[in-house]
């Protein structure tokens, strides 16, 4: 089971080591990661495996917008298959 | 994997263009409440609605969280109640909308539809009863919504229906004038009426359908704006193009919303409605796609046939993301609830007239339109046969959502907040049409061919 991560918002120091010790606590591994900088607009987009991870969805989901707060960043987790449905015939 | 702009896309539909789900609906029929005894009746339609719809509203919130799309209403339908209070002995149905307002309220969701009687051809004795108790019903109830069918293409227009339906309006008004004629917000008169029609205030559980069932409405005129922003001086051809492939992306996340409902609650799905239906929030209006498309105010010249173009593209492009179409699907034109629209009628671009011809290409009617609160019943029921005239001759479904708002003159401005927006009182014809709307009887079913 994959989702997605996005992470979008001013960039700064510390933001993935933020994201990915969050991911690492709650046993979720990270298959691919990109970032770009557009009109200095940080955005990182990660796809994890989510089938061993340790915790809820809902709880993870929590963590990483709570930690996006601290970070000053927008952080949100979707299941993979909006993008399937959406984007793939 | 799936490239950065596909994903950055779908996100900023979500974040910024107010991309969501509007409703899923869960139809229950009640056919099997009734018992003869409107006592036994109540208990078990309120017993079944709370069984079948009690993780309802959990579930949504659940696939909201999952897929990180706002799903803004969870909602049920009913069987007509008509047809399930008929045989009881009770003659103020209004005590059923309580069961029902009740039932809603225990589950969490906030409309109930259903309230309802189908009487294109006739009435029986319990769509007369149901109709005489819609004013009660509607301002003793917080989330009960109620429906009328008065025409169908192969049944013609029950202009008996049509006439006491001004007065019903009228009534619903007067009940809740300290709130603006509120109750008029919650009640729709149809002509071809759809079964499976997932948003409110005209859904109910229609009879072919089945035990229980998962509707999904989808929403999404922000996207459409912003899609037809960056097509600056662009032929209609590629505007349509951009529509249909903007319709299918969100329809395809209604179709998923509706799968994974359907999986979660064990409930068979229905239906998706392509519907794009507004809300007072900015940047989710429909007006506001018209206006991109590059008339001055929604409600100018041309706005018909922008309308028109709006509407089939969306339908083409809808139609291939789902497996199961149904409902309304069209786009709805609320002038209330759409902050574009509102912004038209108060500015004079837009007049009843015009939005009488809008409802010829689109779904679904004169919706959320109020108007002066002196106008005569006879006047509104006119209204509800020129409208229903038109779904007839068409072959479409057409409704009248309109409120004579008490006390209140053709300028006023009338808040409702929420999703109702706020609706500026609009001019009506000052010309009288009691003589013909009290003749009564029925309008003959229309030639199906010869069409001209």
């Amino acid at each position: 089971m994959k989702a997605v991560i996005t992470v979008i918002g001013c960039d700064r120091i510390g933001i993935i080591a933020s994201i990915t010790g969050i991911l690492a606590k709650a046993n979720v591994n990270i298959l691919d990661i990109s970032q770009t900088i557009m009109q200095n607009i940080f955005s990182m987009i990660m796809l994890v495996d989510i089938a061993k991870m340790n915790c809820e969805f809902a709880e993870l989901s929590d963590r990483l917008t709570e930690a996006g707060k601290d970070l000053g960043v927008d952080v949100r987790i979707q299941k993979e298959e909006i993008f399937t449905s959406m984007h793939r015939i | 994997m799936f490239n950065l702009n596909e994903i950055l896309e779908t996100v900023d539909m979500i974040s910024r263009e107010n991309l969501d789900i509007r409703t899923i609906t869960m139809g229950i029929s009640l056919r099997d409440c009734v018992t003869g005894s409107s006592k036994t009746t109540m208990t078990r339609i309120y017993d079944k609605i709370t069984r079948l719809a009690k993780d309802l509203v959990k579930t949504g919130e659940d696939i909201e969280r999952d897929f990180g799309i706002p799903i803004i209403n969870k909602r049920i339908s009913v069987t007509p109640i008509a047809l399930i209070a008929e045989s009881c002995e009770e003659e103020n149905y209004a005590v059923f909308a309580k069961v029902l307002d009740d039932a809603a309220r225990a589950v969490g969701v906030n409309f109930i539809g259903g309230f309802s009687a189908l009487v294109h051809k006739g009435f029986t004795k319990g769509d007369k009863l149901l109709i005489d108790s819609i004013p009660e019903a509607l301002s003793t109830t917080e989330r009960v919504c109620s429906s009328v069918n008065v025409a169908t293409t192969r049944a013609g227009i029950n202009m008996d229906a049509v006439k006491q339906m001004g007065h019903v309006i009228k009534e619903c008004a007067e009940r809740t004038k300290d709130s603006g004629g509120s109750a008029c917000s919650k009640l729709v008169v149809f002509a071809n009426v759809p079964e499976d029609n997932p948003f409110m205030a005209g859904a109910f559980h229609g009879i072919g359908e089945p035990e229980c069932v998962i509707n999904v409405g989808v929403s999404g005129p922000g996207v459409m704006a912003h899609a037809l922003k960056s097509l600056k001086g662009a032929d209609l051809g590629t505007v349509a193009e951009t529509i249909k492939k903007t319709a299918f992306k969100i329809t395809r996340m209604g179709q998923l919303v509706a799968r994974e409902a359907s999986q979660r609650l064990n409930v068979p799905f229905g239906i998706v409605d392509l519907s794009l239906a507004p809300t007072p929030a900015v940047g989710d209006s429909v007006a506001h796609i018209l206006e991109a498309m590059g008339l001055e105010r929604c409600g100018a010249h041309g706005t018909t046939a922008a309308l028109a173009l709006l509407n089939d593209a969306v339908k083409k492009g809808g139609v291939m993301a789902s497996s199961y179409v149904g409902g309304l699907s069209g786009a709805f034109i609320p002038v209330s609830e759409d902050a574009g629209m509102t912004d038209a009628a108060i500015c004079g671009a837009l007049n009843i007239e015009k939005l009488e011809a809008m409802t010829c290409v689109c779904s679904v009617g004169l919706d959320m339109i109020a108007i002066p609160g002196d106008t005569p019943a006879s006047t509104i029921s006119a209204i509800i046969a020129d409208e229903a005239a038109i779904g007839v001759i068409n072959n479409k479904t057409t409704a009248v959502r309109i409120i004579p708002v008490p006390g209140m003159k053709e300028g006023d401005v009338v808040e409702y907040g929420g999703l109702f927006g706020r609706a500026p009182v609009m001019r009506v014809n000052p010309f009288s049409a009691e003589e013909f709307i009290s003749r009564g009887g029925r309008i003959p079913a229309p030639l199906q061919s010869l069409k001209n």
